[in-house]
Parts: structure tokens; C-alpha cells; sequence
């Protein structure tokens, strides 16, 4: 039955953007933190996805994995990577966090980003979701079959 | 007359199986929407109802336990989808709303086969209870 594979595909996706939505909550969370040095400021942060094969040298040892591919390709977070993007650095001299020339180090986040993966990754996560559904309800019925009704 | 359930049941098993792994595919595709590099992928209904219905495909018996396992299966039964946007950025083919249609069309059929193998098991039923 590999319908069952389509929970565990439908499932890693889930993660995958749960995870990024995590991130992205917390990048926006951090958006407005200030500090006094490059050094302790907030980086924005972003998720790396990868397409993971479900039998990729999982198999038993010895196992020709490179000869039979599955179709099943689930998610994987392959890491999460800082943005390179460079800081804000303000010049706010009457600002308790100013450093001793009188700027201030901002994250390099941009909320307008943010919002846009925020939609997205929820947007995945429905579809996913709603993969599943449909397929659990295919999956009922197949074990149904053969009875009335 | 022999009665064999696997001519009763008729093509609809195998068309069952060929549905199944078509919608692991779909599913597959719209798991990685967001994966950079993706390349969205389908089967061909006719060729997994050709693959399920002959069972092509090798494997090696292993006589010793340092033998490699071997499957061999038909390759290139999956296909690459022609993405209408040709560059999106980051290499990814996925078309949403494409393979969105395409799962609930691929379990609409699915569930035919079903209703199909439904009536087929509840004719035999019949057959052999004599109609009561």
C-alpha cells in the first residue's frame, strides 16, 4: 500500500514548514530588538529545505539504493543559515543602548519578507494538510471495500 | 466453473495499485513546493498499469548474506512535468494549483476503481450465496 508513504511525505512537509514558520515568527519577534554591538545583534534567520528521498541508504546495508528510486520524496530541513544581509546601524545618540560613538545595531530583518514566507509556509501547510485528509478518506474507504454502504 | 477472484476482480486491482503510486508522486510534488531544485514529477497511468499488471521488474535471489541485494526496476517510469513558467527563481518546477487538480482528479479515478471492485466483490457475493 503506498499510500501510506503519501502520511509520511505529507507529514515531513508539515514539519518543514512548521519549522519555518517557527522561524519566521521569530525573526519578526527580534525585528525591533536593539542592541549595542554588531556582535549580540539578531540575524535574520532562514531554513534550508532539501527534497529527501525516502530509501536514500536507509535500506539494509549493501543495499544498490541508486538502482531502484522511489517516488516518494518527502522534506527535509537541511539547516538553518544566518542572513548575510549587513545590519542597520543607527545613529541615535539619546538611545540607552548607544555604544560609546552613539549608534545603535538593528537586526537585518525585513518584516515585508517575513509576512510573505509567513503566508507562504501556511499556505503549504494547508495543502499538506489537506493531502492528507483526502488521502486518509481514500485509505478509509479501501478498507471498506467489499461491505455495503 | 472455477471460480477465480483474480479474473473477477478484473483490471480495477490493478488500476487501484497504478492510482496509488501516481498520488504518492502528486503528493511528493506538492510536499516540495518550496524545496529549491525541485523538479515536479508524474507517471504515466498507462505505464504503472502496464508495470503493476506484468509485475516487470527483476530482483536476484540472495543465496549468500554478503550478496548484494538487487532490484532492478523499470527505469524512467517517471516522468518530468514541462513547467509553464519556465524559471522561478530558485529551480523549482512545482505548480501548485497543476498538481492540487491533478491529486483530487488522481483520487476522484481512485475511488471509481474502488466503487468498480465494490461491485465486482458484491456480484461474487452474490454468485455464491445463489442470490440470496
Amino acid at each position: 500500500m503506498s499510500l501510506y508513504n503519501v502520511f509520511d511525505v505529507a507529514g515531513s512537509a508539515m514539519s518543514a514548514q512548521n519549522m519555518r514558520l517557527n522561524v519566521t515568527a521569530s525573526n519578526l519577534a527580534n525585528a525591533n530588538s536593539v542592541s549595542s554591538s554588531a556582535g549580540e545583534t539578531y540575524r535574520a534567520r532562514h531554513p534550508v529545505f532539501a527534497a529527501h528521498m525516502q530509501e536514500a541508504m536507509s535500506g539494509r546495508p549493501g543495499r544498490e539504493s541508486l538502482l531502484r528510486q522511489d517516488s516518494s520524496v518527502g522534506v527535509r530541513v537541511q539547516g538553518i543559515v544566518e542572513d548575510q544581509k549587513p545590519l542597520v546601524v543607527e545613529y541615535s545618540p539619546n538611545h540607552p543602548m548607544a555604544d560609546d560613538e552613539g549608534y545603535i545595531y538593528k537586526p537585518n530583518v525585513n518584516v515585508m519578507e517575513e509576512m510573505a514566507n509567513m503566508m507562504s509556509a501556511s499556505r503549504n501547510y494547508q495543502t499538506n494538510v489537506q493531502v492528507a485528509d483526502a488521502t486518509k478518506q481514500l485509505l478509509t474507504r479501501t478498507l471498506r471495500m467489499g461491505q455495503q454502504g | 466453473m472455477a471460480l477465480s477472484i483474480d479474473k473477477g476482480l478484473g483490471i480495477h486491482q490493478h488500476a487501484l495499485l497504478a492510482r496509488e503510486q501516481r498520488a504518492t508522486v502528486i503528493a511528493s510534488n506538492l510536499a516540495n513546493a518550496d524545496t529549491p531544485g525541485y523538479k515536479a514529477k508524474d507517471l504515466s497511468f498507462q505505464d504503472a498499469l502496464e508495470r503493476v499488471q506484468t509485475r516487470s521488474g527483476h530482483s536476484m535471489s540472495r543465496t549468500h548474506n554478503k550478496h548484494f541485494e538487487l532490484n532492478l526496476e523499470g527505469s524512467g517510469r517517471e516522468k518530468y512535468r514541462v513547467p509553464d513558467q519556465p524559471d522561478t527563481g530558485d529551480g523549482n518546477t512545482v505548480d501548485v494549483q497543476v498538481e492540487r487538480n491533478l491529486y483530487m482528479r488522481n483520487s476522484m479515478e481512485y475511488q471509481a476503481s474502488l466503487t468498480f471492485l465494490t461491485s465486482r466483490i458484491q456480484g461474487m457475493q452474490k454468485a455464491l450465496s445463489g442470490g440470496r
